[in-house]
């Protein structure tokens, strides 16, 4: 294969250029095993991407009740027709050789295998008896982004209501909690407002720490092919990292990590100075603008320049572009979610487009991103812990909604305080009082900060552990029950994307062994446990993705997320529709907040907000004084130093982030060959100047060390802001000698080793981009400890 | 001394002392990772209200000291970390929480209605200076005690029931 069509070589591929206001134009990608051709694939399976949050159309391939390959679906509105590395090669972790087929059960310390019954049992046992001894309150969920919308609803009622926990949540919490927490603040509901064709239209394109090409391929395909045709938008980056995005920018701030308040409020004063408000906008559609304006009075460009480290006059030239811009696309993730003050943060990207009165037109779209493919429906199913239907736990009325849907009491539901986040989840496991934790489709082990405080919770003897995956990650080491389950193209349901597009993803193989869909679980679960509702009937009377499905359609009528309008039949026939789609809206909705805010009345909103500092949560009658109409609430924030900051003992800071090869822990990606191969092993970045300063090269074995431990790899010396040091995340331990841990007495090589344990007050989303460290050098590059290899290759690194 | 100059040297020794517990708060409860942080960052409000009500004070012939210097992290804070790390995994600590959390809550509302006296003397005496400085500060003190109410809230169900 030449580069412009090797996917690992050039992630983006082949350019078709297109002007504004014009169709994205059409370009089929495929890939298939290695002697397979396109003529003898037997059936051509619908589904979508399951290994980023974009949500690329795609066709499985099956050949002998095997899948063979994927290919992208050409009609789809998100890709018409492209997929990523990530969607090419993902697939074959189905068929890798040590899926789990059996469950699994501790005995004398070893876990052994075991039937489904004897597992099933064993869970609701223990159950039962925590909920007799000790109360609701001592059992907790822990879910993903990756299950499909039909399970996250069962899971989120059997939670909600058959446990009456308040402890439920995804690792969405880690990627896409900031995201929702944002919209919350700001449209009184979660929602993105935007839609991916605004970007056909924009004539400028913002992206606050959104390292777009390497977390969403197919979107950034999509922004280069604008760059490439004629009128192209204008780029504004701000990211330490020089990106790709970085390289293809009009101008590319690169702040010090944790500022990034500072720089938005800076931005924010430029604009208002500058005059480029659109006053109509605000009388008619928001609230707060006042207190903004003298929030931001004194956050000039050259006060923001001493705390961010970027010239002021870069900071003005942002403003200018953001300023003139006529159609305005701002996009947002981790860089901005998993920094210090996180919902402030990104609530002044929302108040950006709220005082330049960008918002439901064609290219005037915002797009608080998510990380993994099925957060969305995390979110609005309440597998985050939040009620289902983006219902407000302090609304009694929403609280009536959900009891009669599920027929039960008010007080059925747990809604005396706000869910608890999986931080919180964690820390009352340390403490003692949640005695059992069920953990689904997600690796915590390798993803939480301070890895080895993760490891000591969940290896407690009083904590009833249960991991439910398709491989014995490092997490289900540890578990006491491990429950094989099937995974994407072995099970059918739904899944929507970060821009509100729901695809079908149907069952195209058989699942390994006695691996089962995560639904099954689920309902053999409540089976077991037999929950009624106040009449005695099944709590939860469906038996099939398509009974649950419609389960939630019911829930979700007449909320932001209304699917009423959708069925399997109808995604079967086009592809993607975006939601709300309902009786009147048959096709979807491109765009919310088209005509006015539609759900942040007081008596529709799903939150009534929270302190920008603290977190406190604001009174629905303080919400109700400051927001009788519903408008956009405009919330100024102040800018604080963030809690860990560089020190003489350790003079770097530290973040985190992907390469465009991985997905979270390597669990499907390290299993597919090309990926792989693509990015086998972690490495630290720092730039050329802070290497020479050190006395570091590249391939140096460098140790990274903060304050909660250490991890080792190779640097690589990348155009990264000085003072600053990158690590991927992706790498734990699964496959090394040691399973699931660091070597005895030697660092390991997992990221979160290092990383703090702290959060945004407001979303709980961890800090994953405000830690201080420190590098130092364990040996040489010739040294020869590099198993092998010089230890100077770039694999994984396209920044 | 004034009526204003009394009240005005009780809040400051009142937003001294809020400060000092917000932060040994924040030690004690290191393994709080929200407590811990958040306390620390609203404990910077404090600071500055002692600093601005010293420097106010002067104007009403009060020699006000301002915020304490921060003691260094010395063997006493520690400590006091140490034994939280350790206590950190037993139930009944979670008890203590609520606690520390009410006590900082009444501290907080003491201070409050001490601004809201020093509110209604600056309007009957049309001191611009003093409307000013309770404007700007009074709002952080409301903010600190929803904060400790909140915490309150969301830790009661699981520490008073399942511990």
């Amino acid at each position: 294969m030449d580069s412009s069509t090797d996917p690992i070589a050039n992630p983006w591929g082949a350019r078709t250029p297109y002007a504004p206001g014009t169709p994205w134009p059409v370009r089929t990608d495929m890939h298939l095993a290695e002697g397979a051709r396109e003529e003898d694939v037997e059936r051509w399976v619908r589904s979508a991407s399951l290994l980023h949050s974009n949500g690329d159309a795609l066709d499985i391939a099956v050949r002998d009740g095997r899948i063979v390959g994927v290919r992208g679906r050409a009609v789809d509105r998100v890709n018409r027709g492209r997929l990523g590395p990530k969607d090419l090669f993902g697939w074959q972790a189905n068929h890798a050789p040590d899926r789990l087929t059996r469950p699994l059960v501790r005995q004398h310390g070893r876990l052994v295998e075991t039937d489904w019954d004897t597992a099933m049992d064993r869970i609701a046992s223990r159950t039962r008896t925590l909920l007799d001894e000790r109360g609701p309150g001592a059992v907790g969920f822990y879910t993903t982004g990756q299950l499909f919308l039909e399970e996250y609803y069962t899971l989120a009622v059997l939670a909600h209501v058959g446990i009456r926990t308040n402890h439920l949540d995804g690792n969405t919490r880690l990627c896409t909690a900031t995201a929702a927490e944002a919209l919350k603040e700001t449209f009184g509901s979660d929602g993105q407002p935007g839609s991916y064709e605004d970007i056909d239209h924009a004539d400028t394109i913002a992206l606050f720490g959104h390292n777009v090409a390497e977390t969403q391929t197919v979107l950034w395909m999509r922004i280069l092919d604008r760059l490439e045709g004629s009128d192209p938008p204008r780029l504004l980056c701000v990211d330490p990292r020089y990106t790709p995005v970085a390289r293809r920018a009009d101008v590319h701030l690169a702040p010090r990590p944790g500022t990034n308040v500072a720089l938005l409020n800076a931005l924010l004063h430029e604009i208002i100075r500058t005059g480029r408000i659109d006053r109509a906008f605000l009388d008619a559609h928001t609230v707060g603008f006042d207190e903004l304006a003298s929030r931001v009075e004194r956050c000039t460009s050259k006060w923001a320049a001493g705390i961010c480290d970027v010239p002021a006059a870069q900071i003005e030239q942002a403003a200018e572009l953001l300023g003139g811009a006529r159609r305005l696309l701002s996009t947002v993730l981790q860089g901005v979610y998993q920094s210090h003050q996180a919902s402030a943060a990104a609530v002044q990207v929302n108040n950006l487009h709220l005082v330049r009165g960008m918002l439901g037109r064609p290219g005037c779209g915002l797009l608080q991103m998510n990380g993994q493919p099925t957060a969305e429906n995390t979110r609005e199913c309440g597998a985050n812990g939040d009620l289902p239907g983006f219902r407000n736990w302090q609304n009694d009325q929403h609280v009536a909604e959900l009891a009669e849907i599920w027929n039960v009491e008010p007080d059925a539901i747990p809604h005396y305080g706000p869910p608890t986040h999986a931080m919180q989840i964690f820390r009352y496991a340390e403490q003692g009082s949640l005695g059992m934790l069920w953990i689904t489709g997600t690796n915590p082990a390798v993803s939480l900060p301070e890895l080895a405080r993760i490891r000591s919770i969940l290896a407690q003897e009083r904590l009833f552990v249960v991991v439910q995956d398709l491989f014995l990650t490092e997490t289900a080491q540890l578990a006491d029950v491990v429950l094989p389950a099937a995974t994407w193209g072995e099970k059918t349901g739904t899944f929507t994307n970060t821009d509100r597009t729901v695809h079908l993803s149907e069952k195209a193989v058989e699942p390994p062994g006695e691996a089962r869909a995560d639904l099954d679980i689920f309902l053999d679960f409540a089976a077991r446990m037999d929950f009624r509702d106040k009449d005695g009937g099944p709590l939860i009377g469906w038996r099939d993705p398509q009974g649950a499905f419609a389960a939630w359609q019911r829930c979700s009528a007449g909320r932001p997320c209304d699917y009423t309008g959708l069925s399997y039949d109808k995604l079967r026939q086009g592809s993607g529709i975006q939601w709300p789609c309902t009786e009147d809206v048959p096709d979807g909705t491109a765009r919310l907040y088209t005509d006015g805010i539609t759900y942040a009345h007081p008596d529709a909103c799903e939150s009534y907000g929270k302190d920008m500092v603290t977190g406190a949560t604001v009174t629905p009658v303080e919400y109700r004084s400051l927001n009788p109409d519903g408008k956009a609430v405009i919330k100024a924030a102040e800018y604080l130093p963030p809690h860990e900051d560089a020190s003489r003992e350790y003079p770097l800071q530290l973040i985190t982030g992907r390469t465009v090869y991985h997905f979270h822990t390597r669990t499907k990606t390290g299993r597919a060959p090309e990926l792989n191969a693509a990015a086998p092993d972690v490495w630290a970045e720092i730039s050329p100047a802070e290497a020479a300063a050190q006395g570091l090269s590249d391939g140096d074995l460098v140790q990274v060390t903060t304050p909660r431990g250490a991890l080792r790899a190779r640097l690589r010396t990348t155009a990264i802001r000085d003072g600053v040091v990158f690590v991927p995340f992706h790498y734990g331990y699964w496959d090394t000698p040691e399973g699931h841990r660091p070597p005895d007495g030697t660092p390991g090589r997992a990221a979160n080793e290092t990383t703090i344990t702290d959060w945004d007050p407001l979303s709980k989303q961890p800090l994953f981009k405000t830690a201080a460290a420190r590098m130092t050098l364990v040996a040489r590059r010739d040294a020869g400890q590099g198993g092998g290899a010089d230890g100077t290759d770039t694999a994984g690194s396209t920044a | 001394m004034s009526g204003i100059g009394i009240t005005l040297r009780t809040l400051h020794d009142g937003e001294r002392e809020l400060e000092q517990n917000l932060l040994a708060a924040a030690e004690r409860h290191r393994v709080e990772h929200e407590v811990h942080h958040v306390a620390t960052d609203v404990a910077r409000w404090s600071r500055e209200h002692a600093t601005r009500l010293a420097a106010l004070g002067r104007d009403h012939g009060l020699d006000l000291p301002g915020p304490r210097d921060h003691p260094s992290p010395g063997a006493f804070a520690a400590l006091r970390e140490k034994t939280s790390e350790v206590l950190g995994r037993r139930p009944e600590t979670g008890l203590l929480l609520l606690h520390d959390l009410r006590d900082l809550h009444l501290a907080a509302a003491r201070n409050s209605l001490h601004w809201e006296m020093l509110a209604q003397a600056a309007q009957a005496t049309r001191d611009r200076d003093l409307l000013d400085l309770v404007s700007s500060c009074h709002p952080q003190t409301l903010r600190q005690m929803r904060w400790t109410n909140t915490m309150i809230k969301v830790l009661s169900p699981q520490l008073l029931v399942s511990a």
